[in-house]
């Protein structure tokens, strides 16, 4: 499978299969298109017609095209065969050890935020803390439930983490203790809205923070339109002095700003170029997931101007990198150079498996998202995963399990999507939540261009 | 321009061989 698209200057191909990406000129981009559905005689005779004008495409320049098309087939590198499908179905016998818990630390917030996945923080139940007891307990079952892996990830989350900060301090501490005894590293992280930051805060950040996630939704008139205390005031001029104090201390690395865009700013490069010129390099902007009846929901109207505004800031994030002021924008992150095997990208984000949430409780979700659902309720950090049925079902969750995504020439970049999306916009972990498979396919149009353009590739002149 | 440019990339299929080490990070995907 390829997938064939123009943006910038530049005609790319991307062969799905391998991975690899050509930058072609109009005739080897009408070529390759017609390739596996056309003779050669057919090819040459309707390039022929369509670029009668232009005297160097002659039958022998149109047969160097087939012959170069030909060779890098021949290499893997063009029209590839899907290889991997039969290893997908063998994901269920795979043994998956947990790597990341994410704590609930705080089932509370101080801020109203209208679109907030979470129900202002309380996940459709009552408002709680996480006691170090529960927070301890989780620690031990992460460690006995990791093998020999050594990383380990623990994002302290909520609602609002830092309005439970001593007991996230004693975990930290705890973690510490525990990892020399079973040696294992503890990559702690905090995601915060940053009303309650301060110096106290930001210095233990520092020191035992792998990162940081602050949220800022841009322009400051946005920001303040859904991000408001519970007294309903904006909360931009209280959080922004903060996040640029934290990001100073920790020079500038080991954190994003993490913004959410509404139907009430569609035009939200402004709001990412907004946080660029605050001071902010490590970007990141998502479109908000709602039921469709919310005032601030996108629709399907919004998508060609959201597609326009991810080619905008495309173009310019290349332009600001050129002039030295560059940032990077969380999804145009991509290492084609490197990447990931092609086993994480079958197999995904690894919610259920190795990625689990855990409540104030103690009770175990397979991510975030699931949270207060009772159906997938999957055990708690004293008995650990009771619903290993749910485990399975998450465990060959992959982006060969969705029939939707049999066609899609992106699902070895997004591995089939969110499985939270997917419920909430279908009733099923197999669906696919559309609205956001168009985004996430412009995104990485936009993120291969990149690289191409960095790449110092010549355009395609047409 | 030459009429194929073609970017240095991994081969997707030689991580057949290569990948699966399980390793890699929980990704809420594109050491």
């Amino acid at each position: 499978m390829i997938h064939r698209y123009k943006l910038n200057g530049y005609n790319i191909v991307l062969d799905v299969y391998s991975g690899s990406v050509h930058v072609v000129d109009p005739l080897a981009y009408d070529i390759i298109g017609m390739y596996e559905t056309s003779s050669k005689e057919e090819i040459t005779k309707a390039m022929l017609e369509k670029y009668a004008h232009q005297p160097d495409v002659t039958p022998q320049e149109i047969a160097e095209v087939l012959d170069s098309v030909e060779q890098l087939k021949a290499a893997g590198k063009l029209f590839a065969p899907d290889k991997y499908e039969g290893m997908a179905f063998d994901f269920k016998n795979r043994n998956t050890v947990i790597k990341a818990l994410c704590m609930h630390v705080a089932h509370t917030c101080n801020l109203t935020c209208d679109y907030c996945f979470a129900s202002q923080g309380k996940y459709q139940g009552e408002r709680a803390l996480m006691s170090f007891e529960v927070g301890k307990q989780a620690l031990d079952f992460l460690i006995a439930n990791s093998g020999s892996r050594k990383n380990l990830e623990v994002d302290f989350f909520g609602g609002e983490p830092l309005m439970n900060w001593e007991v996230v301090k004693q975990l930290v501490a705890y973690g510490r203790e525990q990892e020399k005894i079973h040696n294992k590293n503890f990559r702690f992280t905090l995601t915060t809205n940053g009303v309650l930051l301060n110096d106290e805060v930001i210095e233990f950040a520092n020191k035992e923070m792998h990162n940081v996630v602050l949220s800022l939704d841009g322009r400051k008139e946005v920001h303040d339109r859904l991000r408001r205390t519970v007294n309903g005031k904006g909360s931009y001029d209280i959080i922004v002095p903060k996040f640029q104090k934290l990001v100073e201390s920790r020079g500038g690395k080991g954190y994003y700003v993490r913004g959410t865009f509404t139907k009430d700013n569609v035009d939200f490069t402004n709001d990412i170029f907004h946080m660029a010129d605050l001071g902010f390099t490590e970007l990141s902007m998502e479109p908000v997931v709602s039921a469709p009846d919310e005032p601030y929901a996108l629709t399907e109207e919004d998508l060609p101007k959201l597609f326009e505004q991810y080619e905008i800031l495309a173009k310019e994030m290349i332009r600001r990198k050129e002039a030295g002021n560059g940032f990077t924008f969380y999804h145009y992150m991509i290492d084609l150079q490197g990447g990931p095997c092609i086993y994480k990208r079958i197999s995904g984000c690894g919610s259920g498996t190795e990625y689990l949430a855990v409540t104030p409780w103690g009770e175990l979700f397979p991510c975030h998202q699931f949270v207060g659902d009772p159906k997938y309720s999957m055990g708690d950090v004293w008995r650990g995963v009771t619903n290993t049925e749910m485990r399975e079902e998450f465990k060959t969750c992959n982006a060969y399990a969705r029939p939707d995504c049999k066609d899609c020439w992106a699902r070895l970049y997004c591995s089939g999507g969110c499985a939270a999306n997917a419920y909430h916009a279908t009733g099923s972990i197999r669906g696919i939540y559309d609205y956001g498979c168009q985004l996430f396919r412009k995104r990485m149009e936009c993120a291969i261009m990149i690289q191409v353009a960095e790449a110092g590739m010549a355009k395609s002149s047409t | 321009m030459t009429r194929i440019q073609t970017l240095d990339t991994r081969n997707l299929a030689e991580t057949v061989q290569h990948g699966g080490c399980g390793e890699c990070q929980t990704s809420c995907v594109a050491e």
